[in-house]
């Protein structure tokens, strides 16, 4: 008899999703969908608000990463007002970039640790009681506090840099309303350990000898476990570094062939098409050069580490090293890995917020450039989960008349749905029961991309999943729920 | 020398100069009494209510009644503070005022006594009246924040005059109206002298939205009356 399974929601992610597995008369499964059961609508009631209100109002879309929404929204309000990006004063530049930085090795350190940590810590078939973030402080006191301090100081390096640690206003159009002071600044280099930068990039040096450790341990799972191949997309830096904060669009493909040679962002409609479908809120992006059905590619950790030709600093450069020799120079499609892919990046940020902390330029008073405004901009940035696009058009009265936005999670949206068929399928086909650790397994795919849903809200710990098992006529059957 | 005038402000004996308002003498004498409409140098007009209190029982405007010998005012008493908090609250239920993205939050008056008074949520239902937003040379006339407290109308006025700022429609449609020929005539000053007397996010002054950092605003540090407790 066939059966359609849900999983709503889909816990330790940020937002609300459902997942819904329909299995045929053989109990194979025939279809495998992520849905985003969320609606916003953010492109729509931004219009008419004032172009300097974007980067304030936009980063409203999330609670856990809107510093992305905030500076890609300064970036696109930066070419209205005719300051690009090699215009901005170097003070403005460096105080964006720390709070972008601080903001990488927070939203970072949340996810590794919070969210993602009691699956690899204690299996994803272990009792779900235990396998949360209260498990891992109770079972893992030193890697619970660690998780909890390194989040803490990326915070704290927005809070300087934005005003707050959510929701700031530090980046206007054109640049920044504040830069630091001697004393901000020596408070995160001189503070006696671990409240400096110096202990955090020992800490985030130690997470990825962490999940070396586990790979070690669980390398068959960790390799194979939703392992398929697929286009990367991100910003990397002129020379080919990988950048966070800004660049050039590069895609290539699974074995590492550029489809997107390094084009300049601010015509992306050329190369990026999005398409819509039934059963989601979240549209599809595709790359125009391939097609819908083949041009959908991944964002985020495991991509950027796939696009960028190396890291320009040198603890994270090492480690790159030796994850790139994993796979032999070619790109890594292995679901799991974005996981070593987003804590060599948590490094990275550690040791680039050390740079900016040196650079005297973070203490000028050089603010804010203008120069000939213009009607129309896009703003790219490399945001935690991956590439975030903002694009707006302004009327001659300076109110936004066209915004959009594609997040992250968004350029993810068909990486998703594949994840979760290969885990159906390999996981639920033709098993007479289904398990709570069976259904984990699917949403362990999902949450290995960290998607922010709604882009604002934050689910942890024990939330209700409901499972219902319905017949080939739709009638339930079978009710779970844990 | 004229002899000082002899009242009491909620048990305090206080002295007025003769022809201060209620607002004026209770400020000189370190007593905060909460105004909205009300802008220093203006003529009063009385129309928010917010620094309404009781005199010899009967409910008056402090920043327009002149303070005469023998009054007694009520004014930070359980009754007199919560029909204040009842006001602020129907001026937050009767427009569209999302401070989490407006460039006067921290600077904004309605907000500074919403966190002074402790409201957390109005009790009144929202209202989410349809209002928009008009834009001119120098500046946006944001009407969904809009309290017609009436300042921008006396403060900005042509050398000869004239008003920029009025009032049109009545009781429930009423909103502030601007002659389009003189806005357009505005100076960058004269713009933002406009966007600083506005007490909320109404008269938005273009392109300097968020320049002044948090931590820096004008309410960040302190609530708003607390110059006038401290001065005492």
């Amino acid at each position: 008899m066939a059966k359609k399974i849900t999983i709503e929601p889909v816990t330790r992610v940020e937002g609300h999703g459902k997942v819904t597995i329909h299995l045929d008369d053989g109990g194979r499964v025939s279809q495998a969908r992520f849905h985003v059961v969320e609606f916003r609508g953010f492109e729509r009631f931004v219009q008419g608000r004032p172009y300097w209100e974007i980067p304030v109002l936009v980063q409203r879309l999330c609670g856990i990463c809107p510093v992305s929404h905030h500076l890609a929204g300064a970036k696109a309000m930066d070419i209205i007002v005719g300051a690009q990006p090699e215009k901005l004063s170097p003070t403005a530049e460096k105080i964006r970039r720390l709070m972008h930085y601080g903001q990488m090795l927070q939203s970072h350190a949340l996810h590794f640790f919070h969210l993602a940590s009691p699956d690899l810590l204690f299996g994803f078939d272990a009792d779900p009681t235990v396998r949360n973030i209260i498990g891992v402080a109770k079972t893992h006191k030193e890697t619970a506090v660690k998780g909890v301090l390194l989040r803490k100081f990326g915070q704290e390096i927005i809070r300087a840099t934005a005003g707050k640690k959510i929701h700031g206003t530090g980046a206007i159009p054109g640049g920044v309303n504040k830069s630091l002071t001697p004393e901000e600044r020596d408070f995160f280099l001189k503070s006696p350990a671990p409240h400096n930068i110096d202990t955090m990039i020992d800490w985030a040096q130690e997470a990825v000898q962490l999940f070396k450790k586990l790979h070690r341990e669980n390398k068959d799972v960790l390799d194979n476990f939703a392992h398929f191949p697929s286009n990367h997309l991100s910003l990397v830096r002129r020379d080919g570094a990988l950048d966070f904060y800004h660049g050039r669009l590069r895609a290539v493909d699974a074995e590492g062939r550029k489809i997107l040679n390094d084009v300049d962002y601010q015509d992306y409609l050329k190369y990026i098409g999005e398409e819509v479908r039934n059963y989601s809120y979240m549209k599809f992006p595709y790359l125009k050069k391939l097609g819908k059905e083949k041009g959908w590619y991944r964002v985020g950790p495991l991509a950027r580490l796939n696009t960028c030709d190396f890291i320009p600093s040198p603890r994270a450069q090492k480690e790159f090293e030796e994850y790139k020799a994993y796979t032999e120079g070619k790109p890594n499609n292995m679901t799991l890995h974005s996981h070593w892919a987003r804590l060599i990046e948590t490094l990275h940020a550690a040791e680039v917020i050390k740079e900016l902390l040196n650079d005297k330029d973070i203490i000028g008073d050089n603010l804010v450039t203008r120069g000939r405004k213009k009607h129309e901009g896009v703003g790219l940035i490399e945001a935690p989960r991956g590439t975030l696009f903002h694009h707006y058009q302004i009327n001659d009265d300076d109110q936004v008349t066209m915004a959009n936005l594609i997040v992250s999670t968004t350029n993810n949206n068909q990486a998703y749905n594949e994840a979760v068929r290969l885990v159906a399928e390999e996981y639920l086909s033709e098993k007479p029961e289904i398990t709570e650790g069976m259904l984990n397994r699917v949403e362990v795919a999902i949450r290995a991309y960290d998607p922010c849903l709604s882009c604002a809200t934050h689910a942890v710990g024990r939330m209700p999943l409901e499972i219902e098992l319905y017949d080939s006529l739709g009638r339930l059957v079978d009710r779970k729920r844990k | 020398m004229p002899e000082p005038i002899k009242f009491i402000i909620d048990g305090k004996e206080c002295t007025a100069e003769p022809g201060q308002t209620i607002y004026e003498a209770a400020k000189a004498n370190g007593v905060y009494i909460p105004v909205l409409c009300h802008f220093e140098g203006l003529k009063p007009v009385g129309s928010c209510r917010i620094c309404s209190v009781r005199v010899n029982g009967r409910w008056m405007a402090a920043c327009t009644q002149p303070v005469a010998p023998g009054m007694v005012v009520e004014n930070h008493t359980t009754e007199v503070e919560e029909y204040r908090r009842a006001l602020i609250e129907m001026l937050f239920v009767e427009g569209n005022h999302f401070c989490p993205a407006c460039e006067k939050s921290g600077n904004c008056e309605l907000q500074a006594l919403a966190y002074r008074y402790q409201i957390m949520v109005p009790g009144f239902p929202y209202l989410f009246p349809k209002k928009d937003i008009e834009a001119f040379p120098k500046f946006l006339l944001e009407h969904n924040r809009c309290v017609q407290c009436r300042r921008c109308i006396r403060a900005i006025q042509t050398p000869d005059g004239k008003k920029i700022f009025d009032m049109k429609n009545r009781s429930g449609r009423v909103r502030i109206n601007v002659d389009r020929k003189l806005a357009a005539k505005l100076s960058e000053e004269e713009a933002q002298k406009a966007m600083d007397i506005c007490p909320v996010g109404a008269i938005l002054k273009k392109e300097v939205g968020f320049r002044i950092p948090i931590g820096k605003r004008k309410y960040d540090k302190k609530p708003i009356g607390s110059e006038i407790e401290e001065s005492k």
